[in-house]
């Protein structure tokens, strides 16, 4: 996630003031992984360098704190071409699991039953996210079912790859 | 930690062959109260199968099941479908629900043919179909309602007898992931908040989340995914 422009955006409803700025980035997307400060500072610097930001007001006392932003122009055209650029898809062509089932063949490893304790794994996270979906509001579910869209994907995989590791096993040890 | 329940459900080394190939070869599985046990696995694998002897609806060619402890083989057929209708709810993939009937009437049925009367059996009902929220569709039958909403109808009309168990074989598996997921919730919590056990078929990872924990069947035999973890 680009969190420069994460911040760019939050700043696009009024000027805010770093610590300000960093908790509300926290509640909408922090969840699992809140920003450090040294983070706000050092990218709110970086925009300020780039002239995405202007310092709005100090308040006495110095220190990276006391600073309050507020979002240029150019910062107004730099959100609005961020979202309007899609996303690159990830690929997903390189593949841990994939690399682990096809050396445990090679190796006389039981492939079978890593891909099952990857599966119960899988399958671990997928409740807890659904039980943490079941106690959440819209914002908890629509996250939490992004994460749980992408595992039901791997698990698939797993379920499919498990279906054909017979045939898969003649291919790499051909 | 208390003692882990007695378990309700035990079957063991489950065989049953309809001609050459079978379709249970040594499949096992315990269901104690009140837990949510998703059963998974490719297609033909025998997960149908393998709910319909723990229900007592196929008898298996060998092999034990015991519900609390009492082995169902050796109930008499008049015995085995007096304990469905007590002790057991049934939720399917769709078609379930009786066409003449209203939706009301569907939900009330397993209680009337309990031996309740109507109105006790309606007006439970009733509160079984607000829980569903589908309290609309009291009077409707089942062909002039969503598929969803049929589900939610089907869930209520599983659990109004407060059985011990309920078995449900691919519930979600004609709706969409939205309504799926909402029929999960409903059901999971009714049985959370009931004490009844639920035996889930799905081949759905995010319907089998719902789960507390999971079984694998592939060509008629069961794996404990605990125990692969
Ligand atoms: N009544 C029956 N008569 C003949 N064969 C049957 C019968 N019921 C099941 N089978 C066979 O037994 C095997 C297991 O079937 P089962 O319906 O239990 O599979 P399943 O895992 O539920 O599959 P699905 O995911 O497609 O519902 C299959 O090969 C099936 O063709
Ligand atoms: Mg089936």
């Amino acid at each position: 996630m680009s969190i420069g422009h994460t911040l760019l955006g939050l700043l696009e409803s009024g000027p805010r003031h770093g610590y300000d700025l960093k908790r509300a980035f926290d509640e909408r997307f922090g969840h699992d992984r809140p920003l450090a400060y040294g983070q706000v500072y050092s990218t709110m610097a970086r925009l300020l360098k780039n002239g995405l930001v202007e310092v709005d007001g100090i308040e006495p006392g110095g220190g990276p704190e006391r600073k309050r932003y507020a979002i240029t122009d150019a910062g107004v055209t730099d959100v609005e071409s961020w979202l309007a650029q899609p996303e690159k898809p990830e690929p997903y062509l390189q593949t841990t699991l994939y690399t682990k089932v096809v050396l445990a063949l090679l190796t006389g490893r039981p492939a079978a039953d890593l891909l099952d304790s990857q599966r119960a794994e899988h399958l671990r996270l997928m409740r807890e996210l659904t039980r943490r979906k079941s106690g959440g509001d819209l914002a908890d579910q629509l996250i939490c079912d992004h994460a749980l869209f992408h595992l039901e994907a791997d698990l698939r995989w797993l379920e499919l790859t498990a279906a054909r590791l017979d045939q898969l096993a003649a291919e790499v040890t051909r | 930690m208390t003692a882990a329940p007695e378990p309700l459900l035990v079957a063991t080394d489950l065989r049953k062959a309809y001609g050459p190939t079978p379709a249970l070869d040594g499949a096992e599985l315990t269901v104690r109260a009140g837990e949510v046990v998703a059963v998974m696995g490719p297609s033909g694998s025998g997960k149908s199968t393998l709910l319909h002897c723990l229900a007592g609806i196929v008898t298996p060619d060998s092999g034990d099941v015991r519900y609390r402890g009492q082995q169902m083989s050796l109930m008499s057929d008049g015995e085995r479908s007096a304990l469905r209708r007590t002790d057991f709810g049934f939720v399917f993939q769709f078609g379930q629900l009786v066409p003449e009937l209203t939706c009301l009437e569907n939900v009330a049925m397993p209680l009337r043919l309990a031996g309740r009367r109507r109105k006790d059996a309606e007006a439970l009902a009733a509160t079984w179909l607000e829980r569903l929220e589908v309290t609309d569709l009291a009077g409707k039958r089942p062909g002039e309602v969503s598929g969803g909403q049929g589900q939610r109808v089907a869930v209520a009309r599983a659990l109004v007898g407060a059985p011990r168990v309920v078995f449900a074989d691919e519930p979600t598996g004609a709706l969409d992931s939205l309504n799926g997921e909402r029929v999960m919730r409903l059901l999971t919590d009714a049985a959370h908040d009931t004490g009844a056990a639920v035996v889930l078929v799905t081949h759905e990872p995010r319907v089998a989340a719902y789960s507390d924990r999971e079984i694998v069947v592939r060509d008629g035999k069961s794996r404990d995914m605990e125990r692969a973890a």
